[in-house]
């Protein structure tokens, strides 16, 4: 199946189990991302006729969010907090590190599609400052050097694969 | 079933479980971070090896987050203990020595519940719960928050079986006598929201409970839904029987998946039994709970962009009035409470308002909850009465400052709040001492601030994190927080100009009366008060381009002080991830500081016996490097990193 079937099959599901109603825009905009792991363009054409209305008003809710993508993730997601504590923390320089060992900005996922790196304003984990998430595993009290060992299994797979 | 009869039910499920052992597990959130789901594990692994069945219990947060996990060991005949930072490897041990036998391993115990403190710390009498009151903080981590019958053999839903016995009027009249004010930050009186609401004669009308906690270092609202969601669930019911409402909606941040989980539970049990649905507890009145659950924005936090945000709509605010009790969701009168606001409901409406109103201060009413983090050595979650001081909280509560270090400032309220600093440490905690301090009680978050942090620093991360959340609606939200940010970070840089400062002062002063809602009118305060405070940091910054912390990357460097460091070492030649550091095994080294990152590694990695890498400010302070080449004999060092 190619992957515009697989967009608009698991859209299609989707839209089915919910109303024509405007107050769940932001409600199938998660349930699609929760399912995709991002928002394709094809996507928006579909919810936005779906409930009857334009494809820019879906465009303006979904980019007002922070929480909404619009390109694939990376295999491993990687997250870093920047909230207060982790900022007093050293936060910057656990950012600064992360975009130094994969070489992409935040925002962005490595060539590769192994990593992609994001930046949240809190995870509320204070006490374990600062922290990452890759994946869905949160690594406590970082520091620029146990970023590099923290990266190492994760970049260590896609070549054990291939040998 | 009636009310009764569901209650004694519930009591005997949690008597039977106090004839046996049992093991309590904190798996909030921030448990979780800790590793409690493995130690969880563990546990249901060692216990099936040895055939025991002990029920493991996952509750939320006992609020002493800097020992997590943490694991209570409950057993009918012997004491209560409690074990901190536990590990997946001292599991066996446990099992074998207090919950098969009878040693309590008090040796990696945090302390007992029970006892007069001869087996160890007694728990109760920790210095910080002198302090500390926990109203609704009094179940979390002691009740599995998946079980609604933990809930209600310890109290629960009884304040609403009580309410629904009152007239809404008499509820109202006990919140006014209570002088409960909203938790949110703002602190408007709780009972005017609601007179106003059941006062408004356009239906259907809606309850919403507020749980977009988007301060950073602000967590006691995900604490209480992950911990005990059926207060809020019993108040927000009471709320929708006081005004006249028959919908509620829970608007909770997506970053928060585990309290979703939990309130999704909670809210089909409480439909089960009935306290929820078309007849609560099989009467006339009918309310219904859904969740909402927010897609990232700070802004929704301010109740008419909560609204937009739940319609489905882009979350900006608009003008008020009209408030949302008259023209809310869908235009209609709208109830907007923060979740600790509807959790004090059923406790104000079970021992009426004035024994509420006798906890606290003149002007701010019973308890407040606070998240303490930051470099505090017992960083966590504390409720105490209103009025209790900034230094009880800090020193008391929180075990003071980590590693020895000098207090420098307590920030309150999160982007919106304030840094204030030693002097002020003395001033009661209640909504009015501390917006005449210049900060706020916002949510509850207070991240302690020591020596190494610079304040001109702190003051630019939160003006950077109100300009990205500004919505845009107003433009001196979005352009005036913007130039902010730039003059701060020009002072940061070691740009900055004497004139910024008052520059600085007149576009804060802009931005509060050019915006619309909460965020911008607020957002110029931690620049306020560090600028107040903390004025010498800025003009060390800009006057003698030296950040008295260290921190500020532009005016700092790193530094291997010669004669401590130990030549045969090469921890931070191979760790350093852009290979600045020169100098072979037998060689001093020295920093390339062209090649320099400032990433800290080298700090980090020298051993504490040498402590031979330093952090200069101002710049200047570094020798040239024909003096520190003097030191160094040779250059044949290689490195031997990839």
């Amino acid at each position: 199946m190619s992957t515009e079937e697989q967009v608009s099959q698991a859209v299609a599901e989707i839209l089915s189990s919910h109303k024509k109603e405007k107050k769940n825009l932001i409600l199938l905009l998660q349930e699609v991302q929760a399912s995709l792991g991002y928002l394709p363009k094809e996507a928006m054409q579909k919810i936005a006729s779906f409930l009857e209305m334009p494809e820019v008003g879906v465009w303006g809710v979904a980019t007002f969010y922070n929480q909404f993508r619009f390109v694939p993730l990376g295999k491993h997601h990687t997250v870093v907090c920047m909230g207060t504590a982790c900022h007093l923390a050293g936060g910057k320089l656990i950012l600064d590190a992360l975009e130094r060992e994969l070489d992409i900005k935040v925002g962005e996922t490595t060539e590769d599609g192994n990593f992609s790196l994001e930046r949240v304003a809190c995870i509320g984990c204070c006490m374990l400052a600062p922290v990452i998430v890759i994946g869905d595993k949160i690594y406590p009290k970082m520091t620029p050097f146990k970023v590099e060992e923290a990266l190492v299994p994760y970049k260590q797979e896609p070549q054990s694969e291939k040998s | 079933m009636t009310f009764k009869e569901i209650n004694n039910k519930a009591k005997s499920e949690w008597e039977a479980l106090q004839k046996g052992s049992y093991i309590l597990i904190g798996t909030a959130t921030c448990g979780r971070a800790a590793g409690a789901l493995d130690v969880v594990d563990a546990f249901k692994k060692e216990l099936k090896q040895r055939g025991l069945e002990v029920p493991i219990i996952q509750t939320g947060c006992i609020e002493l987050c800097y020992a997590d996990p943490l694991v209570t060991v409950s057993k009918p005949d012997s004491l209560r203990v409690v074990y901190h930072n536990v590990t997946p490897e001292i599991v066996p041990r446990l099992v074998d020595g207090y919950v098969a036998g009878d040693d309590p391993c008090l040796e990696l115990a945090l302390g007992t519940l029970e006892g007069d403190g001869e087996e160890g710390v007694y728990i109760p009498e920790l210095p910080r719960f002198e302090h500390e009151l926990r109203l609704i903080l009094g179940r979390c981590g002691y009740i599995d928050p998946e079980n609604i019958n933990h809930y209600i053999a310890n109290g629960g839903y009884s304040g609403l079986e009580k309410a629904l016995k009152m007239s809404p009027g008499k509820i109202i009249g006990e919140l006014k006598k209570c002088g409960l004010r909203g938790r949110g930050g703002a602190g408007f009186p709780t009972h005017q929201k609601w007179e106003l609401c059941r006062k408004a004669t356009s239906t259907p009308k809606y309850v919403i409970c507020n749980a977009d906690e988007g301060d950073p270092g602000a967590f006691m609202d995900r604490v209480v839904l992950e911990s005990d969601p059926h207060q809020v669930i019993e108040g927000m019911i009471i709320a929708g029987y006081a005004i006249g409402a028959e919908q509620g909606y829970i608007y909770v941040r997506a970053e928060y998946p585990l309290a979703i989980e939990r309130i999704q539970i909670a809210l089909k049990q409480a439909e089960e039994l009935g306290f929820l649905g078309d007849n609560i507890l099989g009467g006339d009145f009918g309310f219904h709970i859904e969740i909402a659950a927010g897609a990232g924005a700070f802004v929704s936090g301010e109740e008419t962009a909560l609204i937009a945000a739940v319609e489905g709509r882009m979350s900006t605010p608009r003008p008020r009035p009209p408030y949302p009790a008259e023209l809310g969701l869908w235009n209609k009168p709208t109830l907007l409470n923060n979740v600790k606001t509807f959790a004090y409901v059923p406790l104000i409406v079970k021992r009426g308002g004035e024994w509420f109103a006798s906890i606290g201060t003149e002007g701010s009413k019973g308890t407040a909850v606070f998240t303490l983090a930051g470099k505090v050595t017992d960083s966590g979650l504390a409720e105490v009465p209103m009025g209790t001081t900034l230094r009880e909280l800090i020193y008391d509560i929180g075990g003071g400052i980590a590693k020895d270090k000098q207090f420098k400032a307590v920030q309150i309220g999160g982007p919106s709040g304030g840094c204030l600093p030693e002097t002020l440490l003395d001033i009661p905690i209640d909504y009015d001492s501390l917006r005449e301090a210049g900060s706020m009680m916002g949510s509850g978050g207070m991240i302690i601030m020591d020596e190494d942090n610079c304040m001109v620093d702190a003051a630019r991360f939160f003006l950077d994190f109100s300009t990205k959340e500004s919505c845009g609606k107003c433009a001196m939200c979005r352009l005036g927080t913007l130039q902010m940010l730039h003059i701060l970070e020009d002072i940061t840089a070691g740009r900055g100009k004497i004139e910024d400062i008052d520059l600085l002062i007149t576009l804060a002063e802009d931005v509060k009366v050019g915006s619309l809602c909460g965020l911008g009118k607020t957002a110029p305060n931690p620049v306020l008060t560090t600028m107040r405070y903390f004025r010498d940091e800025y003009e060390a910054h800009i006057l003698e381009k030296r950040c008295p912390a260290r921190v500020c990357p532009e005016l700092t460097v790193y530094y291997i002080l010669p004669d401590k460091c130990d030549r045969a070492c090469e921890h931070c030649v191979l760790t350093c991830p852009t290979e600045a550091i020169k100098g072979g095994k037998g060689e001093v080294k020295i920093i390339d500081q062209e090649k320099c990152t400032k990433c800290g590694t080298c700090l980090e990695v020298c051993p504490p016996e040498y402590n031979a890498v330093v952090k200069l400010s101002p710049v200047s302070l570094l020798p040239s490097p024909e003096k520190a080449k003097e030191k160094i004999t040779s250059h044949s060092g290689k490195k031997n990193r990839k």
